[in-house]
């Protein structure tokens, strides 16, 4: 199981031929608390760096774009009652989404861990 | 995003403080300071309505004006120093009590709002205390003076430190330190003495809370942050809970919520239109705050619940049919209520009580609904007097 990185802080972890994508511990860190998740309608078809969610802290909104080209295929509904999750454990129980990745050749273009804990550093 | 580099902001004197507890410092009104410390926004939001927030607000602007030449009658230099003061704003400041703290406007000549500031009279006969706020200080501050003429000094008091500590406890954990404030009521101010230094001390804020804003010099503020922390009643907040706790407490924020276009009436602050005031109609832009007075003006700020993602600032207000009428001028999540609240400003037809409306966010219509603000109940501590 691979997970990439966007330089926006995106993750997209790559399960076969799907991608769960969320934002990662150091997004979440920046963001502060999470106060509500704007989440993508399932079926949406979106190309890469559309916006595809939005997360709202106490202060601002930002919005979270897709890393890789694809469709929706689950949303995490879970985060329309309890947006904090995405701070709580932003890779496991606060994943955003899941895209039918259409072409796995883009993931080439995204960071690798290490790429990513370079950004970050 | 445009960004303000870090040698053109200015520091207050407990910089060093907010990074070692972990701020992250942001600038603001041209200073360099903590939005949050490592616990976050909702924390020290909820932890000031419960307990004791302790915020530097040193970028504001705590001045003095003074009467070159008192009297030493101390009824005919208030007069005096009132009469200087009073042709800017729109308070009754000639009937303040020495101690007393009055909410007041600056004005335009079409009776727009320059400022919102405390205007409070000191125990020295001919000398007024005054705050205004951090991004509007150095034009508030030449307009003053300008008016003091030679007959009065502005002495401008931005150079040390002024703390806000807000919450249920702050009056137990200031009153430890410096019994003397328990006899300040709400909006009464004086001088007390600790650590060698005379602070001045208002019991007044910007959170709905009972607390106190405390002026003291740059060199005793580490001090005075430091022993104030020491009670455990008491944690460091941040602009980001400074903001959400306003917001829940219905008080508008200038530059957001107030701009020289708005009218006192407009913005739901007639109150601060004293009486004596309107009566003589003697205050800049007193035609058209008089008349929006007697007719109702053409927009009127409102509270909002908004159902759903918050509504922040710029966001359009929607009547049932979906037009626009109305614009959000603060707006975001309300940690006490856990829901988006919003203040804005909608015509005369739609501020009722319940009142349903939309915000659009994002552009989509989202349920909103008129509500009576302060959205948290205010818990100040009013002395009967």
């Amino acid at each position: 199981m691979t997970t990439k990185f966007t330089p926006d802080h995106e993750y997209i972890r790559v399960e076969g031929a799907t991608g769960v994508v969320g934002i990662t511990n150091y997004a979440q860190e920046a963001l502060g608390d999470i106060v509500f998740v704007e989440l993508p309608s399932v079926g949406k078809v979106l190309k890469k760096g559309d916006e595809a969610a939005v997360v709202e802290s106490v202060k601002a909104a930002s919005e979270i774009y897709a890393p890789v080209s694809g469709t929706v295929t689950e949303i995490n509904e879970a985060l329309s009652g309890e947006p904090g999750l995405v701070n709580q454990d932003p890779t496991a129980g606060g994943w955003i989404y899941k895209i039918a990745i259409a072409d796995a050749g883009e993931l080439d273009g995204l960071l690798d861990d290490a790429g990513y804990a370079d950004l970050t550093k | 995003m445009a960004q303000t580099s870090a040698e053109d902001l200015k520091i207050t004197p407990l910089f060093d403080q907010h990074v070692a507890a972990g701020g992250r410092m942001v600038p603001f009104g041209g200073y360099n300071l903590p939005v949050q410390y490592p616990s976050g926004i909702m924390t020290e939001h909820k932890w000031t309505r419960e307990q004791a927030g302790l915020f530097d607000v040193s970028h504001m602007g705590p001045s003095f004006l003074a009467l070159t030449q008192p009297s030493g009658d101390a009824e005919a230099d208030h007069a005096a120093i009132a009469a200087i003061i009073e042709p800017l704003i729109s308070g009754d400041i000639a009937a303040l009590k020495p101690g007393q703290i009055r909410y007041t406007l600056l004005l335009n000549e079409t009776g727009g709002v320059i400022d919102d500031l405390m205007v409070a009279r000191t125990t020295t006969p001919g000398t007024l205390y005054i705050v205004v706020n951090a991004g509007t200080k150095e034009g508030d501050f030449a307009r003053i003076a300008a008016a003091a003429g030679d007959k009065a000094k502005l002495t401008r008091a931005d150079d040390g430190a002024l703390l806000a500590l807000q919450g249920p406890e702050a009056v137990g954990v200031l009153s430890a330190m410096i019994p003397g404030v328990v006899e300040l009521g709400f909006m009464q101010f004086g001088t007390f003495e600790w650590s060698g230094e005379t602070l001045t001390i208002a019991r007044a804020g910007y959170t709905g809370e009972d607390g106190f804003e405390i002026l003291s010099s740059a060199a005793t503020a580490p001090t005075l942050w430091a022993a104030l922390l020491s009670d455990p009643r008491v944690k460091p907040v941040g602009l980001g809970a400074r903001d959400s706790l306003r917001l829940e407490a219905g008080l508008p924020l200038y530059g957001h919520d107030l701009n020289e276009t708005t009218s006192p009436i407009e913005a739901d602050l007639g109150f601060a239109v004293s009486k004596r005031r309107r009566e003589a109609a003697d205050f800049p832009g007193a035609s058209r705050i008089l008349a929006e007075r007697e007719n109702g003006p053409a927009r009127k700020r409102v509270g909002l619940i908004v159902e759903g993602a918050p509504a922040r600032e710029g966001a359009e207000i929607l009547d049932e049919a979906g037009a626009v009428i109305g614009v959000v001028t603060s707006g975001g999540f309300a940690p006490s209520l856990g829901k988006a609240i919003a203040l804005g400003f909608v015509p005369p037809t739609h501020t009722a009580i319940g009142t349903k409306l939309a915000v659009s966010v994002r552009g989509r219509a989202q349920s909103a609904e008129v509500v009576a603000t302060p959205f948290v109940p205010h818990r100040y501590f009013r002395k009967s007097s």
